[in-house]
């Protein structure tokens, strides 16, 4: 392999070697000295007062160290929300408090009461259970659209209907209305994305110490943005200085959202160590993650999609309750609503779009982004809807889609598209993914195999997603303008070392994702050098100036770019010392594979010789500073979009109603691709956790705020024999926006994959005779079964 | 109250007393500091607490250290031969079978128990296997991949068939 031409390679992955002997470093795996344990008293009631905490039998328990309750930490701030919506009369959003122990009452199942610290595990976990703790339970509610009815019992003594904020985007009500009510075909679905319960592998974990010598704190941290935790923690929750806390986070076992947000125990247990000067370390049983983790989803809907008679669309109204949980997450507020709200137009022309929504709060876990965060709620919407109509107007899916798509543009010679919900896509070609996943497929024939199959006990059923969502999040103004209430850029350092070897410092944070192979071929691309002579730093906020992490497909698109403008700053000041090496006019240097050269001459030297200059700059240009080290903040000018067709095909058992996933294609445009394993590999992943959505997943509280499958016994999530190998393809349309042309993979598959097995389902069932218009999810074969009986 | 133990970890003698209710997976983790093996949840359900006990795999999460007394265990750090990779190991660097890396060594040490008694299983087999253990980040696709990677491989060697015991 030449050594200029790394991007685009299926590398083999750098990071593996340490996975596959056992040699990962996760938090769980880390022992502080004078390690200490804790362990939570939490509630087992979904609602309820506290009457009272008694502490004394536990705290004379072998090994126990500390104990705390919310009384304790009543003066602490609790953990704050990094978006603010406001209500549509211009109100701010209710905000009520989320403490790190609750003292007053408790609001969902799990709900912390007290923290129990000790010499060892086992012995924090007997002292939390002798935690006497007496309730006076209230009445709860766990359903959004009930929440806001009158009557309804409170979550938030100051929060009036359990509304935390309603909000509407898009044209006006009464233009949505009237174009409806004129269409010549109305498809209308209500129904419910139901809530998801994340499961990275690795349950949470932190370990926090400190050092009373130095005033200095180091929190060791399953989290996927390190400095976000320390900026959270430090500035809104326990107001300790920033410069003296040091956040790691070491490998991360999976994260998919979940590890995005500031939670409680981060911050509590920065706040014990300080107490006890000893490091305490939590991490979080399944069980705990199940009750804890912010969960995904739970969206109640009414939408209305309405049509010409030629089967154009001429409108959507959309009406969601949105359920946000006991408190705020740290990005709870925008998931319905800027990354959800924003998202349904679609691959589609509709001119007239309103969506409105409402914000509820629950006595059910916390609801924030989980792989996808409201552009899989969209997607599903609109390819339900889509799909629907073109059952009811006896129309061809396929043909529906491409009589919609808005026509390819490329952003460069074609401006961007604006949508009526606020966003301007960047460029796309969407018909291009859908021809190319019908090839795939073999349609034509499909239509025939379909109708064999009805004659063998069996209904065969194709389903289609075209779907778009917003990544690359997300250019600060545009986003600031929107509620945010932190910038979102990315912050890269290239150092180059005397030698010509390279260190980079990243703010995204890799947990699965692959970055020390793929920002490392990025660099040793851009640089022409062997990838053996750049390592990725990222994870450490010691070692990392700054950064905001990773979250909703940005990790190359922001972080990577934010690199290569290091890079450039790079060649830029290499290109003069070797200028000076070279007796030439820096205007007159190339740098290509690795090399200066003076253009249209052969004189040339080395990137490692110019990197050895800058750092022994004896022989020097006047007044240029030596070293060769830069960093970057980069902030996009606008959102990427990445987009794609899936299809899935399923067979149904007449006789059971078992569902079999048989086939499932996916073509994603994700712009330039700098590693097509890696990028295959996110779409694999993602794909079966949008079949996990489709087919088994979904969390099931009872009357009472029990979570009545929060177990891995119980919550079914796909495992190796659920699925089948997943047909992938690609197309690229480059990002016209961002140094490398890149959009983004990490959501794509669980964007796209679940509305079109949903929709093979339902078309399986027309084929048959049952013309179904929903079916909820997951789907169960007692609900197909059940379909199949009317 | 503990109890003794004696047990072969990777071809080394430990000898420790422990709590009887301490776990295997506690065990080797916090008290011989073998972190490879991880613990994905409380129900016996992940799989990734998979090692290999006298030669079988076993969720190490489902048996107490005391259990172990005896045994000869092998977690995913001693699977590789004198520096020399176990295929699967490579297999699964190769055919990208992980991501996140935390369920992967459970992953090979179910994949490389059934590679011992079936030196070519077929997908079916191959997912039937894993269907103990939790992937979140790769679809199994790969890993499936990995699977038959390595069998070719172990195949291509044609060494003798060899169980994982030392």
């Amino acid at each position: 392999m030449s050594t200029n031409d790394w991007i685009g390679k299926s590398v083999r992955r750098v990071e593996d070697k340490r996975f596959i002997t056992g040699m990962g470093r996760y938090t769980d795996d880390i022992i502080l000295p004078q390690q200490t344990y804790a362990s939570f008293v939490r509630s087992p009631y979904a609602h309820a007062k506290i009457i009272g905490v008694d502490i004394r039998a536990a705290k004379s328990m072998q090994g126990v160290v500390a104990i705390y309750t919310g009384a304790d930490v009543a003066s602490v701030n609790g953990v704050p929300c990094g978006w603010q919506v406001n209500f549509k009369n211009g109100d701010i959003m209710k905000e009520p408090k989320h403490p790190l122990l609750v003292a007053d009452k408790v609001r969902h199942v799990g709900d912390a009461v007290a923290i129990v610290i000790a010499e060892s595990q086992a012995e924090a976990v007997d002292a939390a259970q002798a935690v006497n703790v007496e309730y006076e339970e209230l009445p709860c509610v766990v359903n959004a659209a009930e929440a806001v009815k009158p009557g309804a019992p409170l979550v938030h003594a100051d929060v009036p209907a359990n509304t935390c904020y309603d909000w509407s985007l898009g044209n006006p009500i009464s233009e949505v209305d009237e174009a409806i009510h004129n269409a010549a075909h109305v498809s209308t679905l209500e129904f419910v994305n139901q809530r998801l319960i994340p499961n990275a592998i690795e349950p949470r974990s932190y370990n926090s110490s400190y050092e009373a010598a130095t005033d200095k704190y180091t929190l060791y941290t399953s989290t996927q943005n390190p400095h976000l935790i320390r900026l959270l923690m430090c500035a809104f929750v326990l107001g300790i200085p920033e410069h003296k806390v040091r956040v790691v986070g070491p490998d991360v076992g999976g994260a998919f959202g979940s590890k995005i947000f500031h939670y409680t125990e981060e911050a509590l247990l920065t706040w014990c160590t300080k107490k006890i000067k000893r490091p305490v370390k939590w991490t979080s049983t399944r069980t705990e993650a199940f009750q804890l983790d912010a969960h995904g989803r739970d969206h109640i809907t009414k939408a209305d999609m309405g049509f010409d008679k030629d089967g154009k669309i001429m409108a959507l109204r959309v009406k969601t309750f949105a359920n946000l949980g006991a408190y705020l997450s740290s990005f709870a507020t925008c998931v319905p609503t800027y990354l959800h709200g924003t998202l349904l137009q679609g691959l589609y022309t509709t001119p007239k779009i309103n969506v409105d929504i409402t914000a509820v709060f629950t006595n059910t876990t916390v609801v924030d982004a989980y792989r996808g965060a409201g552009r899989p709620e969209a997607t599903y919407l609109l390819e339900r809807l889509v799909d629907l109509a073109a059952h009811e107007m006896n129309m061809d899916p396929a043909e529906l889609r491409f009589k919609n798509f808005i026509p390819p543009f490329d952003g460069i010679n074609q401006p961007g598209y604006q949508t009526q919900v606020a966003l301007q896509y960047d460029s796309g070609n969407y018909e291009g993914v859908l021809k190319k996943g019908l090839e795939m497929l073999g349609y034509e024939n499909f239509r025939n195999e379909q109708k064999e199959a009805a004659g063998n006990g069996k209904l065969l059923g194709v389903g289609f997603s075209t779907y778009i969502e917003a990544c690359g999040i997300a250019p600060s103004a545009v986003v600031g303008s929107l509620g945010a209430r932190a910038g979102l850029y990315e912050v890269g350092q290239v150092r180059v070392q005397p030698t010509g070897k390279v260190s980079v410092y990243t703010g995204s944070h890799a947990h699965g994702q692959g970055h020390e192979t793929t920002f490392a071929q990025v660099v040793a691309d851009k640089l022409g050098i062997s990838m053996d002579d750049v390592e990725i730093v990222h994870g450490d906020s010691e070692a990392v100036a700054f950064g905001m992490g990773t979250y909703g497909s940005r990790s190359i698109a922001v972080g990577g770019s934010a690199i290569v403008k290091s890079i450039e700053k790079i060649i830029e000041k290499g290109k003069k010392i070797a200028a000076h090496k070279l007796e030439a006019n820096a205007d007159d240097i190339e740098f290509a594979s690795g090399k200066f050269t003076v253009k249209g001459t052969d004189k040339s030297v080395g990137f490692g010789d110019v990197a050895l200059t800058a750092y022994v700059p004896h022989h020097y240009p006047a007044g240029l500073e030596p070293g060769l080290d830069f960093s970057s903040f980069y902030d996009p000018a606008n959102f990427t979009y990445p987009f794609g067709c899936h299809i899935a095909v399923v067979e149904i058992d007449k006789e059971t109603g078992n569902v079999i996933l048989k086939r499932f294609i996916a073509v994603d445009d994700v712009g330039n691709v700098i590693n097509p394993m890696i990028v295959d590999g996110q779409i694999h992943g993602g794909v079966v956790q949008g079949v996990g959505q489709a087919l088994f997943e979904g969390a099931e509280y009872d009357a009472n705020g029990q979570l009545t499958n929060g177990s891995y016994m119980d919550y079914c999530m796909p495992r190796a024999d659920d699925v089948p190998m997943i047909e992938t393809a690609g197309q690229v349309t480059p990002c016209p926006h961002n140094p490398l042309g890149v959009k983004g993979a990490g959501e794509a598959g669980t964007i796209g994959s679940t509305p079109a097995v949903v929709n093979a389902v339902i078309d399986a069932l027309w084929s048959g005779g049952h013309k179904v218009k929903d079916i909820r999810m997951p789907v169960t074969s007692e609900r197909v079964w059940r379909a199949m009986q009317n | 109250m503990s109890i003794k133990i004696s047990v072969t970890v990777n071809g080394v003698k430990h000898h420790d007393r422990v709590e009887p209710r301490l776990l295997l997976v506690h065990y080797l983790r916090d008290v011989l500091r073998l972190t490879g093996t991880h613990v994905g949840c409380d129900t016996s359900s992940c799989g990734a607490c998979t090692i290999h006990v006298n030669g079988k795999a076993a969720k190490s999460c489902t048996l107490l250290a005391v259990q172990a007394d005896k045994t000869k265990i092998i977690t995913i750090e001693g699977l590789a031969e004198d520096d020399m990779m176990h295929p699967l190991q490579e297999a699964f660097k190769e055919c990208h079978g992980l991501q996140c890396g935390f369920c992967t060594p459970g992953m090979i040490m179910t994949a490389a128990d059934l590679l011992q008694h079936n030196s070519k299983p077929t997908e079916e087999e191959i997912r039937a296997a894993l269907k103990g253990n939790y992937c979140r980040c790769t679809g199994y696709h790969n890993i499936v991949k990995s699977v038959q990677y390595a069998a070719a491989k172990m195949k291509a060697a044609k060494k003798p068939k060899k169980e994982v015991v030392l």
